[in-house]
This record gives C-alpha cells, structure tokens and sequence, in this order.
C-alpha cells in the first residue's frame, strides 16, 4: 500500500464532513433521536436543536429564522422554488414565463424544462458572455408581464463566476418577477446577505461546505406565497412535509455557523492557494488557458482546459497519484457531448473536452497545490506524447 | 466502471507512438467528440509486422488503441479486417454501454489503416 496523502481536490462536487460538524451531529443518531415534532423530552430537545439549526443558517445568509425551510439539500431547493412559484398563485394569476441561464445547474435547467414540456411554461434561456456572466441589460430585455420567475445562480460550479445577482434581482423585480437564486456553490464560500442581494428564494446546500450530504435550506423571503412541494404532514410551517432529519439539520447549522466565522479568512486562503495553483501551472504548461472570469469567481475553484488532451485521462492518470480532480468532458458528464456551461462560455467542444477543475476545501494545503503542479506537467506530457492532435 | 484490464491498459499503453515510413495509416474519430486515433503499421508477408497508435481520447480510447494494436500485430491482413470492435471489447473484459459507442474505435482505425495499405499498394491482392 503506497502512503501517499490522498490530495482531495473536488470539493465542488462534495466535501468531508468536517469534525466539528460530526461531532455535534452524534447525539442525534442514537441518544437525541425523538421525532422533533413529538412533545416529549426527547422531542423537545431535537425541535430546541433544530431551532438552533435554523439559527445558524439564517445567520449565514443573514435571513430572518422563520425564512428558512430545510430541504434534502440543494436538487429539492431548485426544485421546490421553480415548481413552487410557477405552480403557485403566481402561475394562477397569468404568469407563466420563467427566465433562466444557460450556465445554470442541472437541478435549475431540467426543472424549467420539464415545466415547459408538462406545466405549459414558457422559458427564457440567457446567454452568457465568455467569463460566463449574465448581462444585466439582457434579463431586462428578456422580462415580460408575464414572467413569474428569474433563476440566475450566485456561483457557477464549474468556472467558479459569480453573477452580479444584486443588480439581476433589482432588474427582475422592477418587472414584478420574482428572483431565485442558486447559491450552492456560494453559500460558505463567499459572503451573502440576502436583505443586499434583494433575492426572494435562495437555495443552498450543506455537503458544499462541510456539512454531511442530503441537507440543505431554501430561504423564502417573508411574504412570498410559494406552493408545496413535499405534501403530508404539517412540518416546516406546513410548507415542507416530513419528519426532520435532526442529524442533518444539526450538521448543516454547526457548518453554517463555522463557515460564516471562517469566512473572510479561509476564503482569503483559499484564493491565495488557488492563484498560486494557476502561477504554477501556467508555467509549466504550455497551452493551457483558465475558465471563468478573472476577479468575479468563488475563491476555490480553477477551471483550466488543456490543448490536445481529453479530461478523463487527465483526471485519471492524477488519480494515479492519489490526486482527484473533476472534467467537463463528455466522458465525464455522463453524455456524449461535454459540459454545457462550457459550450456557453463559447468554447468549441474540442477544448471543453481538455477541461479539468480544480476545488478547494479548508483542508486544502499549500503541499497539495505544490503536489499538482508538479504531476499535472507531467501527465499532461505523457498524453499530449499520445495524442495525434499534439505536434502532428 | 472499467475494469482492471482496460485501466492496465491505460495506464501502461502498449504500442504507443507512431512507425516511421508506415506501409499505411488509418485516422478515426473527430476531435469535437472527444476522440481521435492514427493507427500506422507495418505490412510483412502479408501479416501486420508491427501496428501503433497516437490517441487523443477517454481512458477507454487509449485502453482500446492499446489492445487492439496487440491484437493485431501477427495476425494477417484478413483476420486483422475481421477484427471488431467487440472482440477489443470483449478482450479488455467489457466496456461501460456509453464507451462501446464513442471511444471503441481502434477497429476502424486498423481497418483505415489496412485500406490505405492496399491503396497504395494496388499490386497486394485483397483476397
């Protein structure tokens, strides 16, 4: 058995329940187990736990605590704003245009589409510019009487840009639509107020950031009449039904509470890390160009696509050395065609395949960035030596 | 998702470069996929003295390249053109559904190759 350190660099795709957050998390599996619904002890303390929880997360978001709703993470929140608000009143009153990105999670994407095929939806997909930024000017083009619902997300998960959703929501609502944003990528990663950003429905998701995975919060801002989604019983102010996952709820809270203490510090270390990841890179390897726009991107991603390489084998061979990483190739995405956000940003299909991301967590340290740029060289050279497109 | 074999493969590609002055060459696949191969081979008494690739492609299109080029070599012209992209598939002990289709194409590139051969060898007889 080789004893290398395991360097993990997805955490985009999901991170390690951090110690802290286990720890608090424990007794809620096997001693504090009461359903937080129930009127004794045992309940009692679960529902004094949750409402910690929701404490925490509201605080990270600087929500009111009543505008925070626990989901299964960050998939059911998309979902839930979406088919809530177009299925809601909203849809009822004649509205039923929906605005979106073309850079946007699968969780938003696919949810608008099946809103098209099956609710009688219309949507609008916005182009993104080469950094992956939604134009202003463009959502205030696209709005209509009858759009019910923008859905434009706080951070893209694979270039790692962050939209200027302050100035996108303030565009949406002169129109009387409402703004949903998708902060899963965000959240914990850089600062968010919700009362600033003028948003009304902002998603999140605690396995991003620490927290165990199938936990996450929607926030509804107070006063927005937001259909069901989950139907049964009466919890979450008869708005999401189900018991509690108090575990969850409890490691999302502890996490959300860590993260927003370790903001401004850790993010600055992060940025530090990952700017001297690309230095690095950028050195050693020819042809090889970032992702994602220069200043306005979260702290812990790089993106990069290499010439005349294919990103699985990338990803791969650095798995050879205990490095993982993700691709946005379509070897990678699970079809034949690679990334869309990608393909958005305008990138031929040909460098969307040669992409590889790089995402930092609070473990990341200094000797794993030391460690990439020293394989990732390498194995580019090794392929590059393969490939028929490389120097003839 | 991909069995120990095609990663052997992949990780220690046989045949890989490219032969100088090649009897002929054949070219699959289309970088805006994802994939692409040249195989180049050497032609002897009517056997594949030697066969290579170059590819730019997913760990199951190097894993293919590098078994079907070991396939190959030895075998005569006429079994080498037998050979499909199954019994590459099926000697790496499978490949995952969506890989059979996209990645799986060092056959073809044999094949490309053999065809070349004779084209620019009109005087060797196709059988």
């Amino acid at each position: 058995m080789s004893d290398y350190r395991q360097i993990y660099l997805d955490n985009a795709a999901t991170t390690r329940v951090s110690p802290e957050v286990f720890e608090a998390m424990k007794p809620f599996f096997a001693e504090e187990y009461g359903n937080s619904s129930t009127l004794y002890r045992q309940g009692r303390e679960a529902a004094k736990a949750v409402a910690t929880a929701r404490e925490q997360v509201a605080g990270l978001i600087n929500a009111n605590v009543p505008e925070i709703y626990f989901t299964s993470g960050g998939t059911e929140s998309d979902n839930w704003a979406v088919k809530g608000l177009v299925c809601g009143e909203r849809c009822g009153a004649g509205r039923k245009h929906v605005i979106t990105s073309a850079i946007e999670h699968h969780a938003v994407l696919e949810t608008v589409r099946f809103m098209e095929r099956h609710m009688g939806c219309v949507a609008t997909v916005l182009p993104v510019d080469e950094y992956g930024l939604v134009d202003p000017q463009t959502l205030r083009d696209s709005l209509r009487d009858d759009t019910a619902l923008v859905s434009i997300m706080a951070a893209n998960n694979e270039v790692g840009t962050v939209e200027p959703i302050r100035e996108l929501a303030e565009i949406a609502h002169d129109r009387g639509a409402l703004f949903h944003t998708d902060a899963v990528q965000a959240a914990g990663k850089i600062p968010l107020d919700v009362r600033e950003l003028g948003v009304d429905l902002l998603s999140l998701s605690g396995h991003k950031f620490h927290a165990p995975k199938g936990i996450g919060a929607l926030y509804v801002r107070k006063g927005v009449r937001l259909g069901s989604f989950m139907h049964g019983g009466m919890q979450e102010n008869n708005r999401r039904a189900g018991t509690l996952n108090n575990h969850g709820i409890v490691g999302l809270g502890k996490a959300a509470e860590l993260a927003k203490k370790s903001l401004g510090a850790e993010t600055g270390r992060q940025r530090a890390l990952v700017e001297d990841l690309w230095k690095k890179l950028s050195a050693a390897i020819p042809e090889i160009r970032r992702n994602g726009h220069p200043e306005k991107r979260v702290p812990n991603i790089l993106s990069v696509c290499l010439e005349g390489v294919e990103g699985e084998a990338i990803l791969l061979r650095l798995d050879m050395y205990g490095i993982m990483v993700s691709s946005g190739s379509a070897c990678t995405t699970g079809s034949l065609d690679p990334s869309h956000v990608l393909l958005a940003l305008g990138l031929p299909a040909e460098k969307a395949h040669g992409s590889v991301r790089f995402s930092l967590g609070q473990e990341s340290a200094q000797e794993d960035i030391d460690k990439v740029a020293e394989v990732l060289p390498k194995v580019v050279s090794v392929l590059r030596e393969m490939s028929p497109t490389w120097n003839g | 998702m991909y069995t120990d074999k095609v990663m052997d493969h992949f990780e220690n590609p046989r045949n890989m470069g490219a032969i100088e002055n090649p009897d002929g060459v054949g070219e699959v696949g289309n970088p805006t996929c994802g994939d692409m191969m040249r195989i180049s081979i050497r032609v002897a008494d009517g056997k594949l003295a030697d066969v290579k690739f170059k590819t730019l492609g997913c760990a199951a299109a190097i894993a293919t390249s590098s078994m079907a080029t070991e396939m190959a070599k030895g075998m005569t012209l006429d079994e080498a053109l037998a050979m499909t992209r199954n019994n590459v598939a099926e000697a790496l002990g499978g490949l995952p559904p969506e890989k059979l289709h996209c990645s799986n194409l060092a056959a073809d590139g044999i094949h490309a190759a053999i065809e070349d051969y004779y084209a620019r060898h009109p005087e060797a007889s196709k059988s």
